[in-house]
């Protein structure tokens, strides 16, 4: 028996993210689950009202809030200060929140607090024999392991895409405020904006039903001894646009930049897929001049159907990590594949 | 205004990605399979916050850039051999397990403890620097329970870029979602920042900054205090490497019009 407190921020526009509406969905499953178990709501933001009215059809016995401008956006300080209160407030066992970049950041420092034990990135939760087990990945999505704990307050920060978004009725949800005094010394961090990337090129956009991603050898010497970075950059764009697919790159094409080789005007660390990057989740992935070594390929775990294309038959891709690896250029490729979008 | 800053970098080894990793049960609970004997790197996001605080120490005279790491004695000392030609920096040894599957709030402990015993820190000037999360353990908990610890109540994750400011106070830019960065101002130290890649590339290596860092780290290992950390807080039921292994179909000496027509085509589907 449990005292299960659902943790969740709101967005500017104070509605819920999706991954808080997915992590709802786990809440509400445990709470069934684990019998006997009860479940609160604990929401922060500038105005949570609306949010409350949105999950009033949850089944929460309660909804506790921490509102106002000093919690409308992501810090430390005033985002720990005022998850502690609400967990204090609730003598939760299990706090489940979503694990967005605000929380992410803010619940391992509550957890210190509240003397709780904390796992993040949970993309798997059972209950087995009365007991809750959850699974996450271990060296990069390398290995999975399943595990309990028995110590509480436990928090468990869940993933996007692992749960389905929650949807039920609106209503009129009665918020009960949980009151937060900020001292000077949690108030001398300011944000001061979001600053977006200035081409669709420059980021992993998660939407996209492809992820195409470029490897460094689009910036190598090609047949005729020179390098062609200004038509690789027409191919690989004319894809993205064509296609609407999302860019992704090896480490090795984003570090060229810094170490003043031949680059990609659009690559930047953002775009990066890996051990040192991003483990997007799209259905498909077509990779390019990319050798397909284990660092990179760990960021592919969660991409459904792959393919490749390489000049070298013997590459990683080879060794069961695609489903389809051409051996060929892909200047030659990507050029005809640009063609035929166009037509079609 | 010039600051001087004490700059304390968390950051251990991982295996070498490139290693093919097999889990096996230990004595007190999972390990890897010869886990002493897989080379080992430095973990690859601490590793840019070495260098980023490199990178500040150069432009902010008398700041000082210490790497704390916990890890076993012998296998840091073979990780030394190559980071120290790296960059300049003072050593903290802390002799223990490495593993990923260790509470993120043991090794925060023994880390922050041996924060607090570096002899002339001075934590009006204190940056804590280590990586977004650890390329073992992948939690990303660390850094946040070293500042609860260390009472340090601003704190940054996946940071790329730290600019300090005319007046002092620092400029910060953490990934958030949908590739965006949150640009925060902070009224100066002490904080905590988990890095990201950051924008600096790996400094080559300097034999003459590897001689300098060797007279601390030598003395430094063999003073390495062991960390007790416990083991019992999490109960493994399993763990185990994905089995999904694809069956590659191999498309060669075809004509490229036939491969764009069939990626098109899957693209398309």
């Amino acid at each position: 028996m449990e005292k299960i407190l659902y943790l969740a921020h709101t967005q500017q526009d104070g509605t819920l993210p999706k991954v808080a509406l997915e992590t709802l969905s786990a809440a509400i499953q445990i709470t069934k689950d684990l019998s006997g178990s009860t479940m609160m709501v604990g929401l922060i933001g500038q105005n949570i009202q609306p949010a409350a009215d949105a999950i009033a059809a949850s089944g929460a016995s309660k909804i506790l809030g921490v509102s106002g401008a000093d919690f409308a956006q992501s810090r430390y300080g005033s985002d720990v200060k005022a998850a502690e209160a609400i967990a204090n407030a609730a003598g939760a066992t299990l706090i489940i929140a979503p694990a967005t970049s605000r929380f992410s950041r803010a619940l391992p420092g509550v957890a210190f607090r509240l003397k709780a034990v904390i796992d993040t990135h949970i993309s798997g939760i059972q209950t087995t024999g009365g007991t809750l087990q959850i699974q996450r990945w271990y060296y990069r999505q390398r290995m999975i392991a399943t595990l309990s704990r028995t110590a509480r307050p436990w928090m468990l920060l869940v993933d996007s895409g692992v749960f389905p978004v929650w949807q039920g009725a609106k209503g009129t949800a009665k918020v009960e405020a949980v009151s937060v005094a900020l001292s000077e010394k949690e108030q001398r961090t300011r944000v001061t904006g979001v600053e977006a990337p200035s081409a669709d090129a420059q980021t992993i956009r998660p939407d996209a039903a492809l992820l195409f991603v470029a490897g460094a050898g689009w910036t190598k010497k090609q047949p005729d001894g020179q390098t062609h970075s200004k038509e690789a950059e027409t191919l690989i764009l004319g894809l993205l646009h064509k296609a609407k697919a999302s860019l992704g790159s090896s480490k090795s094409l984003v570090d060229q930049g810094a170490e003043g080789e031949a680059v990609l005007s659009f690559i930047s660390h953002l775009n990066q897929v890996g051990q040192t990057g991003a483990t997007p989740r799209h259905p498909k992935g077509l990779a390019t001049c990319c050798h397909g070594e284990e660092p990179h390929v760990v960021g592919w775990r969660f991409i459904n159907e792959r393919r490749a294309v390489n000049l070298d038959a013997n590459c990683g891709w080879a060794q069961g990590k695609a489903d389809v690896l051409y051996v060929a250029d892909a200047f030659q490729v990507m050029k005809k594949v640009n063609e035929l979008l166009d037509k079609s | 205004m010039t600051t001087a800053f004490n700059i304390v970098v968390c950051g251990s080894l991982v295996p070498d990605p490139l290693q093919t990793l097999e889990p096996i049960q230990g004595p007190t609970g999972p390990a890897l399979k010869n886990e002493m004997m897989l080379p080992s790197v430095l973990d690859p996001w601490a590793g840019h916050a070495l260098f980023e605080a490199a990178n500040l120490a150069k432009h902010h005279p008398g700041t000082k850039v210490y790497l704390v790491s916990l890890g076993p004695k012998a296998k840091l000392q073979q990780l030394m051999m190559t980071i120290a030609q790296k960059v300049p920096f003072e050593f903290v040894c802390l002799d223990g397990p490495a593993s990923g599957f260790l509470d993120s709030r043991e090794v925060a402990k023994a880390l922050a403890s041996a924060i607090e015993k570096i002899p002339g820190l001075d934590k009006t000037k204190l940056l804590v620097f280590g990586g977004y999360s650890s390329a073992s353990r992948d939690a990303g908990t660390t850094m946040q329970m070293i500042a609860e610890q260390l009472g340090i109540s601003d704190v940054f994750l996946g940071a790329d870029e730290l600019k300090v400011q005319p007046d002092g106070s620092f400029r910060i830019m953490e990934r958030i979602e949908g590739g965006q960065y949150q640009i925060s101002s902070c009224a100066g130290a002490p904080i905590v920042i988990g890095w990201a890649t950051g924008n600096l590339p790996e400094p080559p290596n300097n034999p003459q900054v590897g001689m300098a860092n060797m007279r601390t780290i030598m003395p430094a290992l063999q003073k390495a205090q062991p960390a007790a950390l416990k083991t019992d807080g999490i109960q493994y039921a399993s763990v185990q490497l994905p089995q999904q292994q694809r069956q590659t179909k191999i498309v060669k000496d075809t004509p490229v019009e036939e491969i764009a027509k069939e990626i098109v085509a899957w693209i398309r589907s």
